[in-house]
């Protein structure tokens, strides 16, 4: 192929360049013999970096992610590995200590596969988080790449363009005109044109009617929309200290340490609301008012902030949000029952607060009985003979106390397990230790978040947003009109919706006593 | 009230239907007939009568406000007739810009047939539990939607396009895919007629299953012929003599609702299915070939360009409704603005999938038959996303 990238005009266009800048006349071989040039027209015929022919390792990797066929697939593909994502739930919903068993337990074989191929977690595996980042790559040096050429182009156009330039647009027309007659049409269409909107240059004898070329800049602007955006939850993980996604229950009263933060939060009271009537059983309302101590030099707690989280409304403080997700009824203490053996006597019951049990915790019990906690074991097991508790949550709790009179030196030990009679291990005791009751208490679950990019994050989708209407509610539409040699020359171009243009352009025709044949009415 | 809300509703169904209608007639030309003249006259019929329904249909909503003090976009009928709404009013702006009539005789129909489709859900009126009580919320639901409707006569612009260049081929592949997605559409329709049918003839059914631990009763408006796993029948209407389901779903089906939805699911395919058998017995023609007299006459370029621009329209409104508003409000409700939750990940790739169509079609020149492959794929998406979605992988959004 001829690199001739002088133009007949004389004027010296960079390699590369498909259209002559000054011009517009078609420079290579290949696009002088198309009818229309249509396509060359998307970036004026600029030359473009992407499109040149020595190309070292830098080069390539530019023209690889500017092409929107890459770009293409990689959407393609982020959008199928997302639907697959959504087959089956995520590890994250799906709450799960042991997702290995979760999954093949619940969906049989193609559970234990989709676990396998881990996409039981896949909107934050690696390979997502580099699908997601090759895209944005790819708008950076895609965006680049067009919009510097697009922009010079369009910034520095010519108003009279080789006759060539206005027959090959994808919209042209000719018609010959008398001399006399050529002041009269140029200022028919000119009038016609402006009440159009259209901003028309004239230079000599060729004219230049534009409109909307904001809309070029749109695809661009909402590129750089999504690139800030995407940057946006790239930090959220470079950055320690911006992204914190924690859970925490916490019971009416309790005051608690919230996770990953210097913060303590105390639950003052949890409101749970239903409708009433018909409704009943219906939920209205979660409220946990709340507050938020720091700890000052000396350790003590100091408040920082009060107020509430309701569904849909969450408790802030600076970066930290705390969000009302769940309501439980928790245990909050077991009361239990001294007895007299022998005498089926009740001696007195006590509280035993499960959220609050101290080592050596004592209990008095009617006038002249004590009660120690030796052990505690809230989730009890045995293992080997040896009682331990499988966890710290409240799940089967079981007791040794020591049962003393008031002077006593040392008092008999006592065994309380919920749900199994321990007496049978004592059997020489004199007292016995019998459940009476339990004491419930409302629960809180608030979800702790803090999002230090939520600022850029809404900034880019705002960006994007404006790109996007740029683009899209608006229109760039071009007419270049030129008498020559007795031959009025008309071309039109527009970035999209040509029948618009067309019916547009008959219009102003048929104002200016031209027929140009561009839709039938 | 309650009265008055109903009417108002049914008013707007006929409304609809009958500018589907004039729609129609405006492009069945007589012979003899100015055709131009003839389009102009039942156009102008049409719309206004498109029109006067959706005044009809904003009435229905302020009442329903009125009763319930909420926004009816809240269970799958609001959401449904909400989506109907969305897809008129994006019709008529694009009439505006087009008067193209041939279009408002297939985006009305399905606008129709969204609505009937609405009516087969539970109407009544539910309050808030306080997850929905935001007005984020509303905002984006009503914004998404809004950019769906325009998505949706973009499909049908498609349809019209793609009915125009193959309703008169025989064979090939583009022909056959056409009628398979006719078909589909007739059986959606089907379906609303059959639980139509059984709702006007009294059927009930309920059986009672263990779902997840917790026994559900699940009421069919339908026969029975698929039911829950291991349910037991509390009432069943005898349907051809029959008095149990004759399938079980499969045990990993665990919506509330699984066994009902694929009964309506089976249901929709046989009558389909049966109803299209007739057709081509009475007709002897495919359906393609049943439209393409309707649609030969357009401009190809003019309807490609329909439903471009309706896509374009609708891309930056479902931009801000189904994303950046759902961000916002996700972030209210669940503090984090993206949860990969399966109705907002559908929203993602519904949004992803139109932006391939755009990039397509700007930068690979993909225009005509494949540009209107995509409007109908991108459609079928939205309605996976709002009935499949919905009611078998139950997420947060689920309201069904
Ligand atoms: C999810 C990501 C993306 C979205 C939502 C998006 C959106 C858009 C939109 C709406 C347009 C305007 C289309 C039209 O006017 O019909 C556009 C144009 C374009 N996009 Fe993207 N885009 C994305 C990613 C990319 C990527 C990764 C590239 C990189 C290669 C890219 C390259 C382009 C190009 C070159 C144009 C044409 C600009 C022009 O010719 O004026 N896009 N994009």
């Amino acid at each position: 192929m001829i690199e001739n990238t002088k133009c007949e005009c004389g004027h010296n266009n960079p390699i590369g360049t498909i259209l002559c800048e000054y011009c517009g006349k078609p420079l290579l071989e290949e696009t002088k013999e198309k009818k229309t040039i249509e396509q060359e027209m998307r970036y004026e015929g600029k030359a473009r970096r992407s499109q040149i022919k020595h190309k070292n390792f830098i080069d390539q990797v530019w023209s690889f992610f500017s092409s929107v066929k890459v770009a293409i697939i990689l959407i393609l593909i982020t959008l199928i590995a997302a639907g697959i994502g959504s087959l089956l739930p995520q590890e994250r919903v799906a709450a799960t200590s042991n997702p290995e068993l979760f999954y093949s337990q619940e969906y049989g074989i193609w559970g234990e596969w989709f676990y396998k191929l881990g996409l039981s977690d896949m909107y934050n595996s690696w390979w997502f988080m580099t699908l997601l980042a090759m895209i944005g790559v790819s708008l950076v040096i895609c965006s680049l790449d067009r919009v510097i050429p697009l922009y010079r182009a369009l910034k520095n156009q010519k108003v009279e363009k080789s006759t060539d330039f206005l027959l090959r647009q994808r919209i042209s027309y000719q018609e010959s005109v008398a001399d006399e007659k050529k002041e009269e049409k140029f200022d028919a269409l000119t009038t016609a044109l402006k009440k159009r909107r259209y901003q028309i240059r004239q230079e000599g004898d060729s004219i230049l009617a534009e409109k909307g070329r904001i809309s070029r800049w749109g695809p661009y602007i909402n590129h750089i929309g999504l690139i800030i955006f995407l940057l946006g939850v790239l930090l959220r993980f470079l950055i320690p200290g911006w992204y914190l996604d924690q859970a925490m229950y916490i019971q009416e009263g309790q005051t608690r340490k919230v996770p990953d933060t210097p913060y303590y939060v105390k639950n003052e009271k949890f409101i749970v609301e239903q409708y009433d009537g018909k409704f009943a059983g219906i939920p209205k309302k979660y409220q946990t008012k709340l507050i938020l101590y720091q700890q000052d030099s000396s350790g003590n707690l100091k408040p920082v902030h009060r107020g509430s989280a309701i569904v849909n409304h969450p408790f802030e403080y600076k970066d930290l949000f705390l969000v009302q997700v769940d309501a439980q009824t928790n245990l909050k203490g077991i009361k239990l029952k001294l007895m007299d053996k022998k005498s089926q006597q009740s001696k007195g019951t006590f509280l035993v607060d499960l959220g609050n049990i101290k080592p050596n915790q004592v209990y008095t019990v009617g006038s002249n009985l004590e009660v120690r906690a030796l052990e505690y074991y809230p989730d009890f097991a045995l293992e080997n003979g040896r009682p331990i508790t499988k966890s710290q949550e409240v799940v089967k709790p079981a007791f040794i106390f020591e049962v003393k009179e008031k002077g006593q030196k040392e008092g008999e030990r006592s065994w309380v397990i919920s749900g199994e009679n321990a007496d049978a291990l004592t059997p020489e005791n004199k007292y016995v230790i019998k459940l009476a009751g339990f004491e419930m208490i409302p629960t809180s679950g608030l979800l702790v978040r803090i999002d230090k990019s939520l600022p850029i994050i809404f900034v880019g989708g705002f960006i994007c947003l404006i790109g996007l209407a740029m683009g899209f509610y608006w229109h760039h539409r071009r007419v270049w009109i030129r008498y020559k040699d007795g031959v009025l020359y008309l071309g039109a171009h527009t970035n999209k919706s040509w029948f618009s243009l067309r019916r547009e352009l008959n219009q102003v025709g048929k104002q200016s006593g031209i027929d140009l044949k561009l839709v039938q009415e | 009230m309650e009265q008055l809300m109903e009417n108002l509703l049914l008013c707007t169904f006929f409304l609809y239907l009958l500018s589907s209608v004039a729609f129609v007639m405006g492009i069945k030309g007589k012979k003899g007939e100015e055709p131009k003249q003839r389009e102009r006259k039942w156009g102008n019929i049409a719309v206004g009568l498109a029109i006067i329904g959706v005044v009809f249909q904003i009435a229905f909503t302020i009442t329903r406000i009125f009763i319930s003090g909420h926004f009816p976009t809240s269970n799958m009928f609001e959401f449904t007739a909400f989506l109907c709404f969305t897809v008129v009013l994006s019709f008529i702006v694009l009439f505006f810009i087009y008067r193209t009539v041939v279009l408002g005789a297939f985006v009305m129909p399905l606008a129709v047939i969204l609505l009937a489709y609405a009516s087969v859900f539970p109407k009544d009126i539910q309050p808030l539990i306080p997850a929905l009580q935001s007005h984020w919320l509303y905002i984006h639901v009503t914004v998404a939607a809004l950019g769906s409707g325009a998505f949706a006569v973009g499909f049908a612009a498609g349809l019209v396009y793609l009915i125009n260049q193959v309703g008169n081929k025989k064979s090939g592949k583009n022909a056959a895919y056409l009628e398979v997605t006719l078909v589909v559409v007739l059986m959606w329709v089907s379906f609303i007629l059959s639980s139509f049918v059984s709702g006007a003839l009294g059927y009930q059914a309920e059986i009672t299953a263990q779902i997840e631990g917790k026994q559900v009763t699940q009421k069919f408006d339908l026969p029975p012929i698929f039911g829950p796993h291991e349910g037991k029948v509390v009432k069943m209407d005898s349907f051809l003599g029959q008095k149990e389901p004759l399938f079980e779903v499969p045990s990993w089906m665990k919506g509330q609702n699984a066994a009902k939805n694929v009964n309506s699911t089976f249901w929709g395919i046989i009558t389909g299915l049966i109803l299209y058998g007739l057709i081509r017995l009475f007709t002897k023609k495919r359906l393609t070939e049943i439209l393409y007299p309707l649609v030969k006459k357009w401009n190809p370029e003019l309807l490609d360009e329909i439903s471009y621009r309706s896509i374009a329209i609708g891309f930056p409104i479902f931009t801000l409704g189904a994303l950046i508003f759902a961000m916002i409000w996700a972030h209210e409700a669940w503090g984090r603005f993206w949860g990969w939750d399966p109705k907002e990940v559908w929203a993602l790739i519904t949004w992803l999938f139109y932006s391939v169509y755009l990039h397509l079609r700007l930068s690979r020149g993909w225009h005509g038959m494949k540009s209107s492959w995509l409007a109908v794929g991108g459609y079928v998406i939205i309605m996976f996303n709002q009935i499949v979605i919905n009611m078998v992988i139950s997420g947060l959004h689920s309201y069904a």
